[in-house]
């Protein structure tokens, strides 16, 4: 095991995905359905590419070829997004958007909880920081379900419907992945059963107030995530977020 | 530009004497948050360390949030502000550990925040981040009966709160 090398990946996994939930919550600026959650959206959008920021200056150091970390996310393709497959899709109405950032806030919460004990200094600098902002998010969204699931008619079959639709992209959440196992072994990386765990727990406690029924565990998944193998809504949000950089290459303010 | 050398150990410029952190320090309490800009980089507690550095000055900053856009103009602004006073070259780093805490805005900082209308953060950051919730005073009356409106506000840093007896609503600067 070679920890710099092997760090690389799973940090494009960290910085992506923050990165592409950021550039998500951005598709509702000016759409939201009140004027404090497009604060809000606006808000956690921030923090996350802030966070991606400090993920992606760490990852262009370790892959030293030259690139920043505005190359990484400006000038990579689809297949070499490592981002959870969740923050992808789309947003949908309010319920897909706030479910969705909640099951990406609670697994986000506690990992960068684990990454925050890192032996490596920089990576536990970036993961205390970022627990902070992560806090409010989770905050926010887990109260958000419950008073959507166990709010009105309406909005309690708005949920039923935004969970298949995302139910089916948690696997990566709680699956066990051989590279991270050995960096937690080096004390460099979360432990992923112990973060799978928690984040099961956080979805059943929730749900069980929100009266929201907690699916079977999802199946083995045919794309991944971790080779680049994403849906088909990656493409277009990398092609409206990366049109700039790329039509007019080192452009300036 | 203040009159006389530059300082800095560069051709043309004289090295670090006496006084001259002091004087950092004092431009450094004229550079204001550009958000808010009654309380200064020191009153926010971004300043983490002055020194002198092969040379030059070296001023440690930790940003507040991960995403805050202000951190590049505060950089600026602070980069600035030492060149007028007469710094060569001065040199800015990031620093992320350890993170930000509402905890180091100074006693100055917070009567400044609330005679601008915005409440300073109530309590610790430890217990605000396991979320218990805060006792926020109206920054306009000093009622203690507010609610919050919105976990997020006008900037990364801010919720949105209304008072229930004066009825204004307000920006309350989260603990964190």
């Amino acid at each position: 095991m070679n920890p710099a090398n092997d760090l690389i990946n799973p940090l494009l996994r960290l910085g992506d995905s923050a990165l592409i939930q950021g550039q998500r919550l951005c598709e509702w600026c000016g759409r939201a359905p009140a004027l404090e959650e497009e604060l809000a959206l606006m808000n956690v959008g921030l923090d996350l590419v802030g966070q991606a920021r400090n993920w992606l200056d760490y990852a262009a150091e370790l892959l030293a070829d030259g690139r920043d970390a505005d190359h990484l996310a400006f000038r990579r393709d689809e297949r070499a997004y490592r981002n959870l497959l969740l923050v992808e899709q789309p947003n949908g109405d309010f319920a897909v958007t706030l479910l969705k950032q909640f099951f990406y806030d609670a697994w986000h919460l506690e990992t960068l909880k684990g990454l925050s004990q890192s032996a490596d200094a920089r990576m536990a600098g970036i993961a205390a920081k970022a627990v902070k902002e992560v806090t409010y998010h989770l905050r926010r969204s887990s109260e958000w379900v419950e008073r959507l699931g166990d709010g009105t008619e309406e909005s309690h079959q708005r949920m039923l419907q935004a969970l298949p639709r995302l139910w089916r992209f948690t696997g990566e959440l709680v699956d066990i992945h051989a590279t991270e196992v050995e960096l937690h072994r080096a004390g460099l990386w979360a432990d992923p059963a112990q973060v799978g765990e928690a984040w099961r727990a956080k979805v059943e406690s929730l749900f069980a107030r929100a009266t929201l029924p907690v699916p079977e565990a999802p199946s083995h998944f045919y794309l991944d995530a971790r080779r680049g193998l994403h849906t088909e809504h990656l493409g277009p949000l990398l092609a409206e977020m990366q049109f700039l950089p790329r039509a007019y290459p080192d452009a300036v303010w | 530009m203040r009159s006389g050398e530059l300082i800095g150990s560069d051709q043309g410029a004289r090295g670090l004497q006496q006084g001259d952190l002091d004087l950092a320090w004092s431009t450094l309490d004229q550079v204001m948050d550009p958000e808010v800009p009654v309380v200064s980089v020191l009153d926010l507690g971004i300043v983490r360390d002055l020194d002198w550095q092969a040379g030059h000055l070296q001023v440690a900053l930790t940003p507040t949030y991960s995403g805050c856009p202000a951190t590049e103009v505060i950089e600026n602004d602070i980069r600035q502000a030492l060149e007028q006073a007469g710094f060569k070259a001065p040199r800015l780093v990031r620093q992320l550990t350890p993170a930000w805490t509402t905890d180091w805005i100074t006693e100055r900082g917070r009567q400044r925040l609330r005679a601008y209308g915005i409440a300073p953060p109530s309590g610790s950051s430890k217990r605000s981040l396991l979320g218990d919730a805060p006792q926020v005073l109206c920054p306009q009356c000093g009622s203690a009966h507010s609610e919050r409106l919105s976990e997020f506000g006008s900037t990364a840093c801010k919720a949105l709160y209304r008072c229930r007896d004066c009825l204004e609503p307000f920006d309350y600067f989260k603990c964190i």
